[in-house]
């Protein structure tokens, strides 16, 4: 009785976390390399302390997020993601004119073999995170006028504010936009601009009260925007 | 800049943070407190991205802005908003008071209580009161 009862509890544990399984080497790097700065679980505490004492982008939901072979390739060759790092507040500083990026205090990341990284890419694509975390089958894939696009990026949504749609202009406390198609799925970059707090309770990027229309045209851009700035 | 505003604009902000959480212990054991640590903590998570810093409207985010941030150390610049003004922006975004895009709305990030206190904050740091 009390023996399947474990049994019972334990199979259901290995079910809701199946990439927390043992036979993944994945897993033992995460574990072992990883967590000091990323969660690889849901925290129970998505409190504002917790974004300010966290060292690095939570990875629970990597597997929602993610295309699989950029995170083989980003792993093996880490390159700076948020131009202020993050988060952006531990790392700026008065500038002369305006408040600049404090690069002393901006690490490198670590970096696996290929090996590695194809392994951890597998653990991390089967965190898929709390259900419903993003719509899927939301984004309709339409073309968009690029010239629209980045009317309704910088001059009427604002998103030029904090995020850079082309190197080395725009914002800098938010990822840099023009890698984004690259990075993450089209459905994970809808349902993070309709309700980034639904992601990140407590983000320093609001949800704008954004229409279907320009949720769909914003998502667009953006991908397209990867497949020619972002080389 | 003169003694009173580089005390009230702390440089650095993991040292703001403490100085102002030392600063509240006093004051709120002897004024009373002109603003939450709450108010401080969403400050500087949210609006110094664009505000900066010195909360002088020269934030990282600033160098290609169209319309620059508020400088909300300025008197009588702030002094001319009144407090529903300040609020309602904070809330519902630039577009709103008929300001830019560029200011976003918080209403979704803050509640109605953190966006009050957030006033008051705002009231210290330009060292005015709304003169409408
Ligand atoms: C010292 C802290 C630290 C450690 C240890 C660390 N990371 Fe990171 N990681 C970061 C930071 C900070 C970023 C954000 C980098 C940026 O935006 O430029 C990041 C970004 C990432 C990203 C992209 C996330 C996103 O949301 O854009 C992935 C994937 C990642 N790390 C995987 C790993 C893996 C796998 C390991 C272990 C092998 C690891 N990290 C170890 C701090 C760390
Ligand atoms: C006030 C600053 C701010 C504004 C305005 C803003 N963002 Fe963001 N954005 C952020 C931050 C901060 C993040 C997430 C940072 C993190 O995970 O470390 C983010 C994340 C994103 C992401 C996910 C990117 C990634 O690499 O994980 C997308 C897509 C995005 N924003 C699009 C937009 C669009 C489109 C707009 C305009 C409608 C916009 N943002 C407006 C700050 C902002
Ligand atoms: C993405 C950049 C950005 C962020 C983040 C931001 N602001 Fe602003 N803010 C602006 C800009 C730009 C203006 C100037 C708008 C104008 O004059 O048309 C502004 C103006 C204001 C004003 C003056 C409104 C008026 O009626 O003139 C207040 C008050 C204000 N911001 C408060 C805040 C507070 C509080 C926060 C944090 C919760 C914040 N802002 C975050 C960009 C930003």
């Amino acid at each position: 009785m009390k023996r399947s009862l474990l049994a019972a509890s334990l199979g259901a544990a290995f079910a809701a976390g199946p990439a927390l399984a043992a036979d993944n080497p994945g897993t033992g790097i995460l574990k072992a390399q990883c967590i000091s700065c990323h969660a690889i679980a849901k925290p129970d505490n998505m409190t504002l302390d917790r974004l300010w004492t966290r060292k690095g982008p939570d990875l629970y939901y990597a597997g929602s997020k993610f295309n699989k072979a950029w995170l083989v390739k980003w792993m093996q060759e880490p390159v700076r993601i948020r131009p202020a790092g993050e988060f952006y507040a531990k790392h700026v500083k008065a500038g002369d004119k305006e408040d600049v990026v404090d690069e002393s205090t901006l690490t490198a990341h670590v970096k696996l073999s290929k090996a590695d990284a194809e392994a951890v890419a597998d653990a991390l694509m089967a965190l898929t995170g709390p259900d419903g975390l993003v719509a899927k089958g939301a984004f309709k894939g339409d073309k968009v006028s690029m010239a629209m696009g980045a009317m309704f990026f910088s001059k009427l949504r604002g998103c030029a504010a904090c995020h850079s749609a082309k190197p080395g202009t725009g914002g800098a406390s938010g990822p840099e936009l023009y890698t984004a198609g690259e990075r993450l799925q089209p459905d994970y970059i809808y349902s993070y601009i309709k309700d980034p707090q639904k992601v990140d309770p407590h983000i320093w990027m609001p949800t704008l009260n954004l229409a279907e229309p320009d949720l769909q045209r914003l998502t667009g851009y953006i991908l397209q925007l990867s497949a020619s700035e972002g080389k | 800049m003169n003694m009173k505003t580089s005390l009230r604009i702390p440089a650095f902000l993991p040292a703001a943070a403490l100085l102002a959480a030392g600063f509240m212990a006093c004051a709120s054991a002897a004024a009373g407190t002109p603003y939450t640590e709450r108010a401080l903590r969403n400050y500087d998570t949210y609006c110094v991205q664009c505000h900066g810093v010195k909360r002088n409207g020269r934030g990282v985010n600033t160098r290609d802005m169209a319309v620059q941030p508020r400088d909300h150390s300025d008197a009588k610049g702030m002094g001319d908003i009144p407090d529903e003004e300040i609020a309602h922006a904070i809330k519902d975004g630039g577009l709103a008071v008929n300001k830019s895009v560029l200011m976003p709305a918080w209403g979704n990030v803050m509640s109605d209580e953190e966006i009050k206190e957030l006033v008051a904050y705002l009231r210290f740091v330009c060292n005015c009161g709304s003169t409408k």
